[in-house]
């Protein structure tokens, strides 16, 4: 089947703004995004730039807006979107060239949240045993692969690009209910500030549009009643 | 807010966007009737005639109309409210939160509708008389 893809394309050295270009494309029905991408950069038009990696839904490097909303493009099938199919890059982003953005300010704040376990106790000879409930509590957050399709959902962080944002918040979630970790006030700490938990309103673009599934509007909220318990 | 309103208009939001939307515009709707109303009651002391005036409007085919509306984003908002608070202080319920969404119109409907009607009844009280008439009940 032929697939017209329409590419939103910005190359910073030649464009003053992002323009449409349409490229026709063989492809399968079971082909994702990511192929018919390839087929345009490897057959007709290798000036093309995007970024991906493992081509799994694992590394989360391709996140981008396809057909109106943002998804992993080697995770969407062709016969999930139909004949036509546009691809622009991850709205509220600055754009570097074409599907690229600059996702530094989005790891800062990755980094802001501190992902990574605190513990000060002396190393333990065998390992920090967890039993399996205190495990599932912070299963679903271990799921983020850092995309940023969530963050760049959200009407919150469009509205204000101070906002923290879904995915850190994620990364927080992880780390803040395991029992393990001994960081958990200090993130709370970081998530109370008016770039934190308080500027989301509960619109659920970022469950919609996270890859794995994972129920970020719920971890966002068991974070912020965290917040409130822990000052009560 | 060229560039905000760009985004959200364009992104295919599903129910979470419109139920968000839709408080933000019925909390306005509110906003501009509470105004509203603080001007109409200095308006007693100051001058009766123009709230009298206002008064008469209110009662008016389109103020009743009007009426419906405030009362629609009243108790959207309420019902709405009620949905986050659910949410907010139960945060499993978020999985539910379209099934929420529906129930609040659900319930919407089942006050609005005789509600509105009850606003509207001078509109069409002749006619639902001769109606009822004609239908031999009186």
């Amino acid at each position: 089947m032929q697939v017209d893809l329409r590419i939103l394309r910005y190359d910073p050295e030649r464009d003053k703004k992002p323009h449409w270009e349409t490229y026709r494309v063989e492809s399968a029905p079971m082909d994702r995004v990511l192929d018919v991408l390839n087929a345009v950069k490897w057959e007709k038009d290798g000036t093309l730039t995007y970024r991906r990696s493992c081509a799994h839904g694992v590394c989360g490097s391709d996140a981008m807006l396809i057909n109106g909303r943002n998804r992993l493009a080697c995770k969407i099938r062709v016969d999930q979107l139909g004949k036509k199919i546009s691809v622009a890059p991850l709205p509220g982003f600055a754009v570097i060239k074409d599907l690229v953005v600059d996702m530094e300010d989005f790891f800062a704040k990755y980094r802001s949240v501190h992902p990574y376990q605190i513990d000060e106790r002396p190393m333990p000879v065998t390992e920090r045993l967890q039993s399996p409930e205190d495990r599932a509590r912070y299963d679903d957050t271990t799921k983020c692969i850092l995309c940023a399709a969530c963050t760049s959902s959200c009407p919150s962080f469009w509205a204000k690009d101070t906002y923290v944002g879904p995915a850190a918040i994620v990364q927080a979630h992880r780390f803040i209910f395991d029992t393990r970790d001994e960081g958990s006030d200090e993130r709370l700490e970081i998530l109370a500030d008016a770039d934190g938990v308080w500027r989301c309103r509960t619109i659920f673009n970022c469950t919609e549009a996270c890859p794995r599934g994972i129920d970020i509007t719920r971890a966002i909220l068991e974070v912020s009643s965290a917040i409130v318990e822990r000052s009560v | 807010m060229r560039r905000y309103l760009g985004l959200l208009f364009t992104y295919r939001s599903r129910e979470g966007t419109v139920a968000w939307l839709f408080h933000r515009i019925s909390g306005l709707a509110i906003w501009a009737f509470l105004v509203l109303h603080v001007l109409d009651i200095y308006l007693v002391g100051d001058n009766p005639g123009a709230y009298d005036d206002i008064l008469r409007f209110y009662a008016s085919p389109v103020g009743r109309v009007l009426e419906v509306l405030l009362g629609a984003a009243l108790l959207y908002h309420a019902l709405n409210g009620l949905r986050i608070v659910i949410i907010d202080l139960w945060p499993s319920m978020a999985q539910y939160h379209k099934v929420l969404w529906r129930a609040s119109w659900v319930i919407f409907i089942l006050l609005g509708l005789p509600g509105a009607a009850i606003i509207l009844l001078p509109l069409y009280r002749d006619s639902l008389t001769s109606l009822l008439h004609t239908l031999g009940i009186n």
